[in-house]
C-alpha cells in the first residue's frame, strides 16, 4: 500500500466528488452512502480525493518508505533497501 | 494521521457544515484558510473574515478567525468600516454572487472604485442557493431558474470585468476544481495591498445542476476542468474558439494604486490628527 486513508463518516454526505475524481477506482460509496476504500493496493497516493473533497472527510497521507539494512544472499554484503510498511 | 494543519482555523464544534453534498463551497473555504496560513504574520486574531448573506456567507460561521455575518450585499461596507477603523487587520470579505453583484452590487463597485484594502472572494454559484434557486444576475444565459422556468434572458454580469473596470487592483477568476490554483490566486490576492477580488466558480447541485439538467457534483466539476482555460492560453486563442461555454481562469488585472485607508490617513492627518 502507498498510502493510508483517514476517513470522517460523521463529515461524509456521499457526494462522489473523491469517487469520480480517483483515477484508480480506489473509493465507493457503502449503502449508507459513505465513503469507503475499497481497492486499497490499487491507490497511487495521488491525493486527488483529498483535494476536492468539500466536507473535509477523506484524508490520504503518502507512506514514506523505510529504509532497512538488509543481508544480500547473491553477493554476501549488506545492503538498504527501501520498505514500505504494509 | 497527521492532523492537518488548516483545521485549527476551522470552528471544529460547528462541523460538518450544512452546505448541501456536493456544494463546492466547502472547497473555497478550505482554499482560503490554506492561502492564510501561507501568509506570514496573519493569526486568527488579526484576519477578520466578513460575510453578507446566502450559502456561500454561511462560511464565517464555520472558520475561526474574528467573523462578522452581516446584512444582505452589505459585508462590504462593513468590511469597509474595520479596515478604516484599524488599518493593521487584515480583511477578508466571502460574498455570493446575488449577495455582490445584486444587493450589494452598489457597494461592491464602490468598494472597488475607493480601492480599499480587502480581499473579496466571491463564491460563484450561478444563482440564489439558499431561497430556493431564483436567478442570480449571473445566471448564465438559457440557464434554468425558478424565477426563469424557460431559461434565463438576462445578460449575466461578468464580475471580473465588472471588477476591473470600477477599480479593483486585483482581479483573478478560478474554480472549484483548479483547487491549488485557486489557493494561489487567493494568495496573492491577500499579498495585494488594495482592493482584491477573486471570483471562484462553485458548483451548485442542488438549486442550479438539478434544474438544469447537469447531473451530480462531480459532472459539474468536470464540467469545469473541460471549459476552463488558463488566461496565457485564452489570450491566444482565436475569436472563434471562445465559443460555447469556454471561459478564461487566472489573473486578468494588477495595479498599484493608493489604497484608501492610505488615502484616509491624510485626511487624519490634514485636520490634526487623531490624538
Amino acid at each position: 500500500m502507498k498510502s493510508e486513508f483517514t476517513l470522517k463518516p460523521e463529515r461524509c454526505k456521499g457526494c462522489g466528488i473523491c469517487v469520480a475524481f480517483c483515477p484508480r477506482q480506489v473509493l465507493a460509496l457503502d449503502t449508507l452512502g459513505k465513503v469507503y476504500v475499497a481497492n486499497h493496493e490499487k491507490c497511487i497516493a495521488c491525493g486527488q480525493c483529498e483535494l476536492r473533497c468539500p466536507d473535509y472527510a477523506i484524508f490520504m497521507d503518502k507512506k514514506v518508505p523505510k529504509k532497512v539494512q538488509r543481508f544480500d544472499e547473491t553477493t554476501g554484503l549488506s545492503i538498504t533497501v527501501e520498505e514500505v510498511e504494509k | 494521521m497527521t492532523e492537518r494543519s488548516y483545521e485549527k482555523f476551522f470552528r471544529q464544534n460547528r462541523l460538518p457544515h450544512l452546505w448541501c453534498p456536493g456544494c463546492g463551497n466547502g472547497i473555497v473555504m478550505k482554499a482560503i484558510v490554506q492561502a492564510v496560513e501561507k501568509k506570514l504574520g496573519w493569526t486568527q486574531d488579526n484576519t477578520i473574515i466578513v460575510s453578507g448573506i446566502g450559502c456561500s456567507s454561511r462560511a464565517s460561521g464555520y472558520m475561526d478567525f474574528d467573523t462578522l455575518h452581516t446584512a444582505h450585499g452589505r459585508a462590504i461596507p462593513f468590511a469597509t468600516g474595520i479596515k478604516l477603523a484599524n488599518p493593521k487587520l487584515n480583511v477578508i470579505v466571502i460574498t455570493g454572487d446575488g449577495d455582490c453583484t445584486a444587493i450589494g452590487g452598489n457597494h461592491f463597485i464602490h468598494g472597488c472604485r475607493r480601492n480599499v484594502d480587502l480581499t473579496v472572494i466571491l463564491f460563484n454559484n450561478n444563482i440564489y442557493g439558499m431561497t430556493g434557486g431564483q436567478a442570480s444576475p449571473m445566471t448564465p444565459l438559457g440557464k434554468k431558474a425558478t424565477t426563469a422556468p424557460y431559461g434565463s434572458i438576462d445578460r449575466p454580469f461578468d464580475a471580473c470585468k465588472l471588477a476591473e473596470a470600477a477599480g479593483a487592483t486585483y482581479v483573478a477568476r478560478s474554480t472549484a476544481f483548479h483547487v491549488q490554483h485557486l489557493t494561489k490566486m487567493i494568495e496573492d490576492g491577500l499579498d495585494n495591498r488594495g482592493f482584491s477580488f477573486i471570483e471562484a466558480l462553485v458548483q451548485c447541485p442542488t438549486a442550479y445542476g438539478r434544474r438544469n439538467k447537469i447531473g451530480e457534483p462531480a459532472k459539474m466539476m468536470a464540467w469545469m476542468r473541460d471549459n476552463a482555460i488558463m488566461k496565457s492560453a485564452w489570450d491566444k486563442l482565436t475569436d472563434d474558439k471562445k465559443t460555447g461555454d469556454k471561459f478564461p481562469i487566472g489573473l486578468f488585472y494588477r495595479a498599484e494604486t493608493e489604497t484608501y485607508d492610505e488615502a484616509y490617513h491624510h485626511v487624519i492627518e490634514l485636520a490634526g490628527g487623531a490624538k
